[in-house]
């Protein structure tokens, strides 16, 4: 059984169609890249798998909860990272991590934290106002946040925005060391180099429908993919 | 448990406010600001003591509701900034418990303020308060009445461009019966009056809270949605 699955999923705000048709099935430990324009419907899809927005039409299933039945085990079941960091800059990160661990009701909270401050490099800013760190490190903190519940999904909302060379490498080296552990991603993006690095299905969203999917093994050059992006979603 | 989440909010709340205090000093300035202006204005008049005890309850509870509407009005807003909102609804809980937490915390703050304007209220217009326990009561009331309304509908304006003015626009009508039952409650207590004589404005407050405590509840869940 698919650990996500999306049947004919439609989404609308009042008159304007923002998805339409969208059928999807992601496996454990998948990495699916979903890259498309502004506009295409990219975090719409995201923000229902998140149970954030609710779907006009269709079936959600996410670990086996549906969205609009089970909304709370499904996002006991999801990590999300996204742009925006979902971080107070008035706290520590530790304060930061133990508010969010409250949330989720997470037993052996301190050791938990200690885990996943580590895993991303900061346990020695741990103590520190999250107003003092650098975008790069909020980023990590953020990874941190999403992880600390033990997800079974993480979903990717335009991470890599705001972050420089080296702190995207950074965040690529988290997310294979999260790959090792099964832990199934969906990512949405513009970068079509990023995307396609950590990814093994990739899809194109445009117009609120998927225009193309396919595995990342048949892709044999990011030129070649570019061209397909370029084609599908200017006409060009 | 519903409770526990909205204390983990309410607690995080209260502990950023106390560590920047940014909310909590601009209500305590703008309200004894409020009491110092209308001290001021009624200067000529403060011998006469039937105009004042006329006036007075309706210039303390001005001075606390403009103030709780400065901190109502970041109550949502301030969760916007890194999307904190959505880290919030991303939560496994019910989402009233949002609600419940935001209304705990706004209150606190509230009660702080007030904690601060009475005793000026009382000195700059020369009161004698007998009945403490029943103004407590009366306060609570009508604090908690504009906090159920006021953080409901915070969170309705959160995502527009205009909160600011649509805010104190939509929640000034609604709390009309709080504002006349907590002002003719604390009118008579403030001329010696008893529980007796307040009766019908302190159930007018109960019904009001209780009713408008489970529209929230029930409303909540939608209102917060993208």
């Amino acid at each position: 059984m698919a650990l996500i699955s999306i049947e004919e999923l439609y989404k609308s705000f009042g008159n304007f169609r923002v998805l339409q048709d969208i059928n999807l099935e992601v496996e454990k430990g998948d990495f699916v890249t979903i890259f498309g324009p502004n506009g295409a419907g990219k975090t719409t899809l995201i923000k229902i798998l998140a149970t954030l927005v609710s779907p006009t039409r269709g079936t959600v299933v996410v670990n086996g909860f549906d969205v609009r039945e089970k909304p709370i085990d499904v996002r006991r079941s999801i990590g999300v990272i996204s742009h925006d960091t979902y971080l107070y800059h008035e706290l520590t990160a530790v304060e930061n991590l133990r508010f969010y661990g409250q949330m989720y009701e997470i037993e052996r909270i301190e050791e938990r934290i200690r885990d996943v401050i580590s895993r991303v490099g900061l346990a020695h800013r741990g103590n520190h106002r999250v107003g003092t760190f650098s975008r790069g490190m909020k980023q990590r903190l953020s990874i941190a946040r999403a992880i600390l519940h033990n997800p079974v999904i993480l979903l990717l909302d335009e991470p890599y925005t705001g972050l420089d060379q080296h702190a995207s490498a950074i965040f690529d080296k988290i997310m294979q060391q999260l790959g090792t552990e099964h832990i199934t991603r969906i990512m949405i993006s513009h970068d079509i180099e990023r995307g396609l690095k950590l990814c093994n299905r990739a899809f194109i969203l445009n117009n609120g429908s998927f225009v193309n999917e396919v595995a990342r093994d048949k892709i044999s050059s990011i030129e070649e993919y570019r061209g397909v992006y370029e084609h599908l979603v200017t006409g060009e | 448990m519903i409770v526990n989440h909205a204390l983990h909010i309410a607690y995080k709340d209260l502990k950023t406010e106390f560590r920047t205090k940014q909310m909590l000093n601009s209500m305590i300035i703008f309200s004894l600001l409020v009491i110092i202006i209308f001290s001021f204005s009624f200067a000529d008049f403060l011998t006469d003591q039937d105009l004042i005890t006329m006036v007075a309850p309706g210039i303390l509870w001005i001075s606390f509701l403009f103030a709780g509407m400065l901190g109502l009005s970041r109550s949502f807003a301030g969760e916007k900034e890194e999307g904190c909102l959505d880290g919030l609804k991303l939560c496994p809980c019910e989402r009233t418990s949002l609600f419940q937490g935001k209304v705990i915390s706004s209150t606190v703050l509230m009660f702080i303020m007030e904690l601060f304007t009475i005793p000026l209220f009382i000195i700059l217009f020369d009161y004698t308060i007998t009945g403490i326990p029943l103004l407590v009561l009366v306060i609570l009331l009508g604090t908690l009445g504009f906090m159920f309304v006021g953080t409901l509908l915070s969170a309705l304006t959160v995502n527009t461009r205009t909160r600011e003015i649509l805010l104190p626009v939509l929640i000034f009508p609604v709390i009309i019966p709080v504002i006349i039952s907590s002002v003719t409650a604390t009118s008579k207590i403030l001329t010696g009056a008893g529980f007796a004589n307040i009766t019908e404005e302190v159930q007018i407050l109960v019904i009001y809270d209780i009713i408008f405590f489970i529209v929230a509840q029930l409303v909540f869940e939608y209102v917060i949605e993208d």
